[in-house]
């Protein structure tokens, strides 16, 4: 591999892992989330400082080009977090659905709730209520 | 726009008492139908004063919600605009909360003729069904649409029809009545959330319901055609038919 984009890949992956580790120590992105940005970053990280372990996955994959390996791992990883990601955004769609339902549910009933509470025969007045 | 439907509907819409009538309550989710929800509840309320309506304002920004509460209708309001399936399926959690046996569905833009009501319930009492669908494209019934949804519709209701083995001719209606178990079914995960269409009926047969269809008058909506009109063709078409594919591909409960 070309000595230069060897060095630009390190440099690359070296940043990502000390970036996400930043993030996760500021709260900033949760351990979920983290975890595949770590293994992406490492297994690059990998990949790009030893030549022997490229050679290996080159030969593994059948790519010609050494650099074309950094690229397809790259993309894999990448798509399986894009993936992750939808996954938990549908989940999280889903949650919110329920959420908006209930809480349109629990504010009818809290109105009607309200209502039946100023019509109630052994009311006396508002402030005797707001007390109990 | 008189019809004999019409008439016949006037005649049926005052039965003898029922010995014991079942829970009903009528749902129409409404998203900024403020113009249309006023007539749409006087109509409903001059042909059946005694079944409640529930409105579910899915987070409208005008005066639906005013609207409905001065027509005295229960109002339901979603924090925000969800989409009609989930505005319809929290109508639905409700009556499950609250232990409605029957259920009537209806669009908020007076679309359907109120009259109507009467011929669906009627069909609905029968024990043999669990869903009783207004369709507008049975019987006498004329409905001008499209060219472009027509064909979906029709499309989609042929797929329908050869996985039912049943004839299903306006899967898109949203003038139904349903009956306890179709009612826990719409509450449940399974429902499809966007919107129903061909693959809740689809997922309605294969849960072994019977399914009925009846001829209704449908009024062109004064302001827009449907509740289908906001969505990109190209994304229903493919939606409609992964959402039936993995209907089908899914474990049929009972059958």
């Amino acid at each position: 591999m070309p000595p230069r984009i060897q060095i630009i890949s390190i440099l690359i992956c070296v940043f990502l892992v000390a970036y996400v580790f930043e993030l996760v120590r500021r709260r900033h992105l949760s351990e979920e989330y983290s975890m595949g940005w770590l293994v992406t970053g490492t297994s690059m990280l990998i990949l790009s400082v030893s030549d022997r372990a490229l050679e290996l996955v080159s030969e593994l994959v059948g790519a010609t080009l050494f650099t074309s390996t950094l690229f397809f791992f790259g993309l894999l990883f990448l798509m399986v977090i894009c993936l992750h990601f939808s996954i938990r955004i549908s989940a999280l769609t889903k949650q919110v659905r329920t959420l908006t339902q209930h809480v349109g549910i629990l504010d009818h009933e809290k109105r009607n709730l309200e209502k039946k509470m100023h019509q109630a025969p052994w009311q006396t007045s508002d402030s005797s209520l707001e007390q109990i | 726009m008189v019809t004999p439907e019409d008439d016949r509907a006037e005649s049926v819409s005052y039965p003898e008492p029922l010995p014991q009538a079942p829970k009903t309550l009528i749902i129409i989710p409404a998203y900024n139908e403020g113009k249309n929800i006023g007539a749409v509840l006087d109509g409903i309320q001059k042909h059946f004063p005694e079944i409640p309506i529930l409105v579910i304002n899915d987070g409208s920004s005008d005066n639906t919600e005013t609207i409905a509460q001065q027509h005295n209708a229960e109002v339901i309001s979603l924090p925000c605009n969800s989409g009609y399936g989930v505005a319809l399926q929290t109508g639905f959690l409700y009556a499950v909360k609250n232990n409605y046996s029957l259920v009537v569905q209806m669009d908020s833009d007076g679309q359907h003729d109120p009259a109507n009501i009467a011929v669906l319930l009627e069909e609905a009492q029968k024990d043999d069904c669990d869903v009783v669908i207004g369709s507008r494209f049975i019987g006498k019934a004329h409905y001008k649409t499209s060219f472009a949804r027509h064909a979906g519709m029709l499309l989609f209701g042929t797929i329908a029809s050869i996985i039912c083995r049943q004839k299903v001719t306006d899967p898109t209606s949203g003038f139904q009545v349903l009956k306890s178990r179709a009612i826990e079914l719409i509450a449940s995960d399974e429902y499809p959330p966007d919107y129903p269409d061909a693959d809740f009926i689809i997922l309605m047969n294969r849960n072994g319901f019977k399914i009925k269809e009846v001829s209704v008058t449908m009024h062109a909506s004064p302001d827009k055609e449907s509740m289908h009109h906001g969505h990109k063709t190209v994304y229903y078409v493919f939606k409609m038919f992964l959402s039936i594919f993995v209907t089908l591909l899914r474990k049929s409960p009972k059958r």
